[in-house]
């Protein structure tokens, strides 16, 4: 391979968000046109190339590709590649990346440059994310991400944005710092913080419990599990329309790829100890926020809190660890993203015309925005599962692989998606259907713009809904190793607990 | 002394020489020429600060020991006499604008900055009981008369009397933990010490250790000796106070680490449990007292008191990797620290300097460029990567894991998140707030000063490998 195309990837945006800041210049409505369509090709250029790269891809081979190194700490190195367990998530940052920067054309009229540029910045650092072999590379990429997320919450969010984005950002904080202690534990017992070395190391039990904790704790406030969600429906709320899609389409499938990318492979047979704890909270977190999104007034609070719930199905699947578990696990991330970003939008659209996002301030829809209404009932019926979605492609895996090893609580998750069809129903039929309220009688449909922004969505839910086989295929020889390794690390660990429970009878 | 015949034996003494020199001929120069030399003699003292850093390099390399083993120049002492004439350094260039603007322009001001860098060069090259104590009082004395330098101004002058007794109490301490050690190894020489500790010590042995630290956390404001801190920055003139937070705090951590690792090998258990106790109550203290405060210098002196925490974390595992953390840390608290005193040293309404947090409301709108960079320094504080702040924690908590210490590491990695709260609110006073009336122009010596210490704190990460190597190799010659 001749030129580093994954660090081209990475760090394109970040070329771009110079660009931006060093050459936008002049009086404020130039500059602020210049900004948007800097960063609009910045994004493009970036998505395109990562499309090369899909091409380029062997989804064969269950190797990390486009792999590059270089000293960098002494005791870290740079060190990038990808796998089919991460390029999809990659793709998925760069393909919503244009969209978002679209979604806020006209939404966002003050410090337009400073927004683009904390969008850009935001980009190289979750491409980074995905895409780093190197543990504090790795931390490096998943925290500086905190930096602009709080900027964008806290300077162009609503109402409330500093609480939100203080506590975005300390609850995230909290998490990671205590994964930073583990990284550096990790280094000592294995003396490397290189993520591909350290897949093949087996640390010691006591370890691998500690350190899946630490791990735990980050991943789990950044997905959000239940009990640690709370951040989200705030942060969600305050942030301006393309803040939320990246939160919920992107951000918050990090922590589903950090239990994918460390907890699963490096502590399997912590993973395995503590899945019941897994199944539990996420059991908890498809009722119990199922339920308390059905009682929101607030259009995105409520789409909040069914991120949450479906993200109980990924973690439900990815600690079943099957085939089927982990596969639905990165299908429903990858259909949430584009789902829930899709949703966020669809919210963005009314409250760009109407700025309220009260439920009860819409109703008849219909009769205004029939265009709307197509594209909101897709993403509606996308959320809830219906087949034909990508949504249920994500959730039935998911649950199959869950009835293999554990029935009650596959079974109980069943019972959640009853929840997430009441309370998604039922938004959009007083949304979109009955009578229409006098204050919405002057209200626009979908312009081109936003168009433009659904088309690719909607597509790709539909697509993806009928053949999920690309997604699938592109993962699956990673995920089979993953599992192969996993399954000998647990047999390995059984025998040797066996032999010690023989030893201490003879004794 | 009859071996220092010949001139080449104080080679390696270069820098301390071209500081002394250099403030006896700036004062002459002062007294001949009069008040209006002021201006000139404090820009030349930059320079011989500045010439005081080419003999440093200049110098001959390896270990020279002189004055009968009292004096020593090694890796490590080379490392942070760097550090330290960069910080007096930048603090002198910090005060040029400051002292013409408020018309405090005296001839005393930079000549007292070189003599108490002098004593802080002398201190950290210290490797006797003895010459630990001319190099410690060397520098206090100076910083006494610079905190009280502004006469007129009834806090200036409260600073620099509460500054000085408390700190010759807390001298006299040091030196009756000096007489203790003295007494029960017969010895005031480190490397003695150390053979004379080697299988463990007495009680006696280790009250003289107690009063010798006390001695040492004054210095660095470490708590529960920290008291004296917020005052003293908040009173003092805010050059003063960048100097303060800068220079002789590289100057403590510096002694404090070589008289513990070299002089107290044998006991390495007994130290460690106070410098852990030490460092967990300053991490703590330093996060939790800057939450209320609403003056930036306060903050700032809660900052550093957290900050040395942090730096003791490193010292606390007693290992190289442990020292390594603790270099690489002051450095990069130096950088961010420069940085963010030139901000507050720009703040600057109607003539008058402000010092509230809320004057910065709605920075980014007035003065963006400021805005971003003392953003990048605030988040570097807090310890967010990618910023440089990130790497410094890093270094010192790896030692501490390496070392055992989880309860330190876990603390301190838990106060490193309530301390990005109080970070977090200035940095949103800036960028959420509605702006209020700007400052005055920025003078163009805070602006140097501010970009490379901003542009230093971002591009850390690009290559880190010249910073970590000297920090290695200067750790490695202590032990």
């Amino acid at each position: 391979m001749s030129w580093p195309i994954l660090s081209v990837v990475t760090f394109l945006p970040l070329l771009g968000a110079l660009l931006v800041a060093l050459l936008v210049r002049g009086n404020e409505r130039l500059a602020r046109g210049t900004a948007r369509w800097v960063a609009l090709w910045a994004t493009l250029v970036t998505f395109a190339i990562s499309l090369v790269m899909v091409w380029r891809f062997d989804a064969g081979s269950p190797e990390f590709q486009f792999v590059e190194k270089y000293n960098w700490l002494g005791i870290a190195s740079y060190h990038m590649g990808v796998d089919g367990i991460s390029l999809p998530f990659v793709v998925l940052t760069t393909g919503l990346m244009p969209i978002c920067i679209l979604a806020s054309w006209t939404a966002i009229q003050t410090r337009v440059k400073e927004y683009m540029i904390a969008f850009l910045v935001l980009e190289t650092l979750m491409v980074g994310t995905f895409s780093a072999l190197d543990l504090v590379l790795f931390y490096l990429f998943f925290e500086g991400g905190l930096i602009p997320m709080f900027l964008i919450i806290g300077v162009w969010g609503g109402p409330r944005r500093v609480y939100a984005s203080f506590k975005f950002f300390l609850y995230t904080l909290l998490g990671s710092v205590l994964m930073l202690l583990a990284i550096m534990a990790m280094y000592w017992e294995a003396g490397t913080t290189d993520i591909a070395v350290l897949l093949r190391h087996s640390f010691p039990i006591g370890l691998q419990k500690w350190a899946w904790f630490a791990f735990f704790a980050s991943f789990a406030v950044k997905l959000p599990m239940w009990p640690v969600h709370t951040w989200l429906p705030d942060a969600h709320v305050e942030a301006p329309t393309a803040g939320s899609v990246i939160l919920a389409a992107i951000l918050l499938k990090m922590g589903g790829y950090g239990f994918l990318r460390f907890s699963l492979p490096m502590f399997p047979a912590a993973s395995h100890e503590f899945s019941p704890l897994i199944f539990t909270l996420s059991v908890v977190a498809i009722i119990y926020t199922s339920l308390v999104a059905l009682m929101q007034e607030d259009v995105k609070k409520l789409i909040a809190y069914s991120s949450v719930a479906h993200m109980g199905f990924v973690t439900m699947g990815i600690f079943a660890a099957t085939t089927q578990g982990v596969a639905g696990g990165i299908f429903q991330m990858i259909s949430h993203g584009i789902v829930s970003g899709a949703l966020f939008l669809c919210v963005g659209v009314v409250y760009d015309r109407m700025h309220t996002r009260e439920i009860a301030a819409f109703g008849g829809l219909v009769n205004r925005m029939p265009l709307y209404a197509f594209v909101f009932m897709v993403f509606t019926l996308a959320n809830v599962g219906l087949p034909g979605t990508s949504g249920f492609i994500g959730e039935f895996l998911s649950l199959i692989g869950t009835f293999k090893v554990n029935i009650p609580v596959a079974t109980l998750a069943t019972l959640g998606v009853i929840l997430s069809a009441a309370y998604a129903l039922w938004l959009y039929r007083k949304m979109i259907f009955g009578t229409l309220k006098p204050s919405l009688e002057g209200i626009r449909d979908v312009g081109w713009r936003e168009t433009v922004i659904f088309a690719p969505l909607v597509a790709l839910t539909i697509l993806f809904g009928v053949v999920p086989k690309p997604v699938l295929d592109m993962s699956a020889a990673s995920v089979a190793q993953l599992l192969d390794n996993y399954n000998h690390a647990i047999a390995a660990a059984k025998t040797a607990e066996l032999a010690e429970r023989a030893r201490s009878t003879a004794r | 002394m009859n071996q220092l015949t010949d001139i080449h034996d104080l080679m390696p003494l270069l820098p301390e020489l071209v500081l002394a020199c250099g403030a006896m001929l700036m004062l002459m120069l002062g007294v001949f020429i009069g008040e209006r030399s002021a201006a000139m003699v404090n820009g030349w003292c930059v320079i011989v600060l500045a010439v005081a850093g080419a003999a440093l390099v200049w110098v001959p390399h390896g270990t020279h020991t002189m004055f009968g083993g009292s004096f020593l120049v090694d890796d490590y002492a080379r490392f942070l006499k760097m550090l330290t004439l960069v910080g007096s350094g930048g603090a002198l260039l910090l005060s040029l604008d400051y002292l013409t603007l408020e018309k405090q322009q005296k001839f005393e001001y930079g000549t007292l900055f070189l003599l108490a860098t002098l004593g802080m060069l002398m201190l950290i090259s210290a490797s006797d009981l003895i010459a630990l104590y001319l190099g410690l009082e060397l520098m206090s004395l100076p910083l006494y008369v610079i905190a009280a330098s502004n006469r007129e101004n009834l806090r200036s002058t409260e600073a620099g009397l509460k500054y000085f007794v408390l700190g010759a109490l807390s001298s006299g301490m040091l030196l009756y933990g000096a007489s203790l050690i003295y007494g029960f190894t017969g010895t005031v020489n480190f490397a003695g010490i150390a053979k004379a500790t080697q299988s463990g010590a007495g009680v006696g042995l280790i009250f003289g250790l107690v009063f010798l630290f006390v001695g040492f956390c004054f210095k660095i404001s470490a708590v529960p000796f920290h008291m004296w801190t917020p005052d003293v920055y908040e009173g003092a003139p805010t050059p003063v106070t960048a100097f303060f937070a800068a220079a002789p705090k590289v100057a403590g951590i510096a002694i404090f680490a070589r008289a513990t690792v070299v002089a107290f090998p044998g006991i390495t258990h007994e130290w460690q449990q106070i410098v852990v106790f030490v460092s967990i109550a300053s991490m703590a203290l330093g996060a939790f007292a800057a939450i209320g405060q609403r003056n930036i210098k306060r903050l700032m002196a809660y900052s550093s008191i957290g900050h040395m925490g942090y730096a003791l974390v490193g010292l606390a595992a007693g290992t190289p990797e442990g020292v390594q953390g603790v270099l690489v840390y002051m450095s990069i608290y130096v950088a961010m620290t420069l940085g963010t005193f030139a901000v507050i040293l720009a703040m600057r309404r109607d003539g008058k300097l402000v010092e509230n947090i809320s004057d910065l409301a709605g920075l980014a709108r007035t003065h963006p460029t400021m805005a971003f960079f003392l953003g990048v320094l605030l988040f570097s504080l807090a310890g967010i990567p990618p910023l440089a702040g990130f790497f410094a924690k890093f270094y010192v908590f790896l030692a501490a894991i390496k070392a055992g210490l989880f309860t330190l590491a876990v603390i301190g990695v838990l106060s490193s998140v309530v301390g990005a709260y109080y970070y977090l609110a200035i940095v949103k006073i800036m960028y959420f707030d509605e702006p209020v009336k700007g400052f005055q122009r920025m003078p163009v010596l805070l602006r140097l000063v501010l970009g490379v210490t901003g542009l230093a704190n971002i591009l850390f990460f690009v290559y880190p490998a010249p910073l970590l190597g000297a920090a290695t190799v200067a750790a490695k010659s202590l032990f």
